[in-house]
């Protein structure tokens, strides 16, 4: 029965997760300097209030919301602002980022709460204490949780789905939040419900985290509509559209949210981090991430502060191999890739990648050969052959009016089955690029 | 502050194991035994004419293909199908030139690999069909010959009118359409007729096209499309006339259709890319293929089905685009 729990197509990569699955999660030792990037979420980036010279503690806002859809920083170390300049950024760009020299002797302690505790709190309240402690996902596109959290009046949400998927290979993340801080989740769960007025909770964990699974069973609270299901293992199994068709059996429209469903996506990290500011009354300044890979020495999961340096974390984890050959944000399938290990970690990266030479080997590219495999992975039946065709041409327009290009959510799937190598969903987000910039220069 | 020693690829970090060339080469692979057991029923003939083709094949694509071209195996492949649907007898020099155009004007004319329209190893059979009609429809004896012996005139000077001294024989459809003789259902399924070198033994075709379907190396609804439309329609066909029309079984096992069906028409560049066209296409090829061997000129009607199929797969391939997800099935545009 529970192999109906999923979609159609998708694809199966190597799991690739025992390099960290069964680490504890620990604590990097502070580093000597944290950069925080003024834009780590979707939507405006935020507005900085601290100067060059200023001392700031860990926790302090540093950085303010610009908008609804923006979401502020916090100081995520003690210590004295030493710049705020272009800093390279995780999408491989400059960006403007606020430098701070952590204190060295400083026991990194915050002060009396920063965020309220969330008992006395009404659902506006709630929704406005998580607002401006920074909450954001955590499973990669940073998208703000209290825009989440606050659907229009006439979009009734009868359900949370927690995302406990983690479908990427290689990352244990939420994995490791699960099984490790399970009354969190559902301390999470606890608060969005209270804020969704929603009764309705279904946690959706991918059946290779059997101890994921039996930690969220054991501390289920027992005044909670909260059932935990074990859904099929495969690609992109965590990706929100196709969580909901597996969960519900409803597909989301073309160009439309989850909640026009009638459903709230959460993140199994991203609930986790709701408990955490209201139980450590400090505002979103550090998070769980896996660095990984057969090009680092030592593989971990680790709670490290935001704006902790590519470089740091590294050294934190024994170094690298000599044979490490490419490092990545996020996993392996979606990830970003890195050059420079000044490179800041921000509240969207799940996890580290750095891959030996060995994972990384090049293959030559050969012409389409049109055997469809593309067409029977694509979780969203989309064409990425005639895409990938037009996208040769440089015929876009034709790609989003006939191709659907809109719905494609570059989960990668064409590119890993092509037999031929062709660089497929590469091709599709360049054409998104190239869409957007089209319709910029014409408005 | 770039460390030029990282590499910086986009994503997906990962890719399968799959790749072009070992889709070709495992077709290769899975066509041995099939050529194996020509050569056992043909004798060194068999051997002979498939390595011409092959020889025309992929000395063409070398020659005037990209460089390093023959070495992802879709030259090979194309020569040893040509190869398996000649007869033992025909001239290496017609196998040769089969290869030849088959590569030449059915792959490389329309840019190389994955750009051609048609099968090449059709074409150049069809090419021969057209110019030698008597070489390609001289079908050597199978009983009471030494296996070491030419089963024909195999090397003729090319343009020389081929000695005939070989004991010929018909085919189980020649026989059936011309002289109203059937051929057992066995000798069918385990390849004891005449007929071309590949085209005898159904059940060896089947279980090699099996192992590539498995692999996913092949799309099996193209030939199930193929064998249900042709058992259906002949099916019928024999209720209505039993004494005119042949079993479907007889149908489904005789001549080139189970080597069409299974390796021809499932050429990944000339067949749809959609699931629901692979379906439409077989079931076209099947149609024409009775069509053609029942009230055609021809015994056999394989080569040209799957020909006149393979000109409409651009028109398959619009026309069953997949229903986005989250799309309404009227909404969406093709």
């Amino acid at each position: 029965m529970f192999d109906r729990l999923t979609f159609r197509h998708g694809v199966h990569p190597p799991e690739l997760k025992q390099l960290t699955a069964d680490v504890r999660v620990r604590r990097l030792p502070y580093p000597k300097e944290v950069v925080l990037p003024l834009s780590q979420h979707t939507g405006k980036p935020a507005k900085p209030l601290v100067r060059v010279g200023d001392r700031v503690e860990r926790g302090d806002l540093i950085a303010e919301l610009d908008g609804w859809v923006s979401s502020p920083i916090h100081a995520s170390a003690s210590g004295t602002v030493t710049d705020i300049g272009l800093w390279p950024h995780p999408d491989g760009t400059f960006k403007t980022a606020i430098r701070i020299a952590v204190e060295p002797f400083s026991a990194q302690i915050p002060r009396p709460r920063l965020v309220p505790d969330w008992h006395g709190l009404s659902r506006d309240g709630l929704l406005e204490a998580i607002r401006h402690a920074g909450v954001v996902g955590l499973g990669g596109a940073a998208f703000p949780t209290h825009v989440k959290l606050k659907p229009p009046p006439d979009k009734p949400i009868e359900m949370i789905l927690v995302n406990g998927c983690e479908c990427e290979p290689y990352l244990t993340t939420d994995h490791r939040s699960m099984a490790e801080f399970p009354e969190r989740i559902h301390l999470g769960i606890r608060i969005m419900m209270k804020i969704l007025g929603v009764s309705k909770v279904v946690i959706g964990v991918e059946r290779n985290k059997p101890d994921a699974i039996a930690a969220l069973e054991r501390t289920k609270p027992a005044d909670l509509d909260v059932s935990i299901l074990a859904l099929t293992v495969k690609y992109p199994q965590g990706a929100e559209k196709m969580l909901i068709k597996a969960v519900t059996g409803r597909e989301v429209p073309s160009g439309k949210l989850p909640l026009d469903v009638g459903v709230v996506v959460q993140n199994a990290a991203s609930v986790a981090t709701i408990a955490e500011v209201f139980e450590t009354g400090l505002p979103l300044v550090e998070r769980i991430v896996t660095v990984t890979g057969l090009g680092i020495r030592k593989p971990s999961n680790l709670i490290v502060p935001v704006g902790t340096k590519l470089g740091d974390l590294i050294t934190a984890c024994g170094g690298m191999t000599d044979d490490a050959r490419e490092i990545v944000f996020g996993g392996p399938m979606m990830g970003a890739p890195q050059a420079n290990l000044e490179t800041p970690l921000t509240k969207g990266t799940t996890g580290v990648l750095v891959l030996a030479e060995r994972e990384c080997k090049t293959q030559d590219s050969y012409p389409c050969i049109r055997c469809g495999h593309c067409l029977d992975a694509c979780p969203v039946f989309l064409n990425p052959q005639q895409l990938g065709k037009l996208a040769g041409a440089g015929r876009y327009e034709e790609m989003e009016a006939d191709f659907h290009l809109i719905d494609c959510m570059l989960c990668g799937c064409c590119s890993y089955v092509c037999p031929s190598n062709i660089p497929l969903s590469q091709q599709f987000a360049a054409a998104k690029v190239a869409l957007r910039q089209r319709k910029t220069a014409a408005a | 502050m770039s460390d030029n020693r990282f590499l910086v690829t986009a994503s997906p970090h990962l890719r399968s194991r799959d790749s072009t060339p070992a889709i070709m080469w495992s077709v290769v692979g899975s066509l041995v035994p099939i050529i194996a057991f020509a050569v056992y029923y043909f004798g060194p003939s068999a051997l002979l004419v498939i390595l011409a083709s092959v020889v025309g094949a992929v000395g063409t694509e070398a020659a005037f293909g990209k460089r390093g071209a023959p070495r992802d195996g879709s030259a090979a492949i194309t020569g040893l199908l040509l190869g398996l649907c000649l007869p033992a007898g025909i001239p290496l020099w017609m196998a040769i030139l089969g290869g030849a155009f088959g590569i030449g004007f059915g792959k490389l004319l329309f840019g190389g690999l994955g750009q051609n329209i048609f099968n090449p190893a059709l074409l150049g059979r069809a090419f021969l069909q057209a110019a030698f009609p008597v070489a390609l429809t001289t079908w050597p004896a199978v009983k009471d010959v030494p296996w070491w012996s030419l089963r024909g005139d195999n090397f003729a000077l090319p343009l020389m009118s081929a000695k005939v001294d070989a004991v010929t024989t018909a085919t189980p459809l020649g026989l059936m359409k011309f002289e109203r003789v059937a051929t057992s259902v066995g000798d069918l399924a385990f390849g004891t007729t005449a007929g071309s070198l590949g085209e005898t033994g159904a059940i060896l075709i089947l279980l090699c096209g099996g192992f590539l379907a498995l692999r996913n190396y092949l799309n099996w609804r193209i030939p199930a499309s193929i064998l249900l439309t042709v058992a259906v329609f002949v099916g019928i066909l024999h209720l209505i006339d039993g004494a005119r029309y042949p079993t479907p079984l007889f149908m489904v096992l005789s001549g080139g259709l189970m080597l069409g069906a299974v390796y021809m028409a499932t050429d990944m560049v000339t067949s749809p890319v959609t699931n629901r066209g692979a379906w439409i296409f077989g079931a076209g090829i099947g149609f024409l293929v009775v069509l053609i061997r029942l009230w055609g000129g021809l015994a056999e009607g394989v080569m040209y089905a799957i020909l006149i199929m393979n000109a409409l797969v651009p028109f398959i391939n619009r026309a069953t685009q997949p229903k986005v997800f989250g799309v309404p099935a009227t909404g969406g545009k093709p």
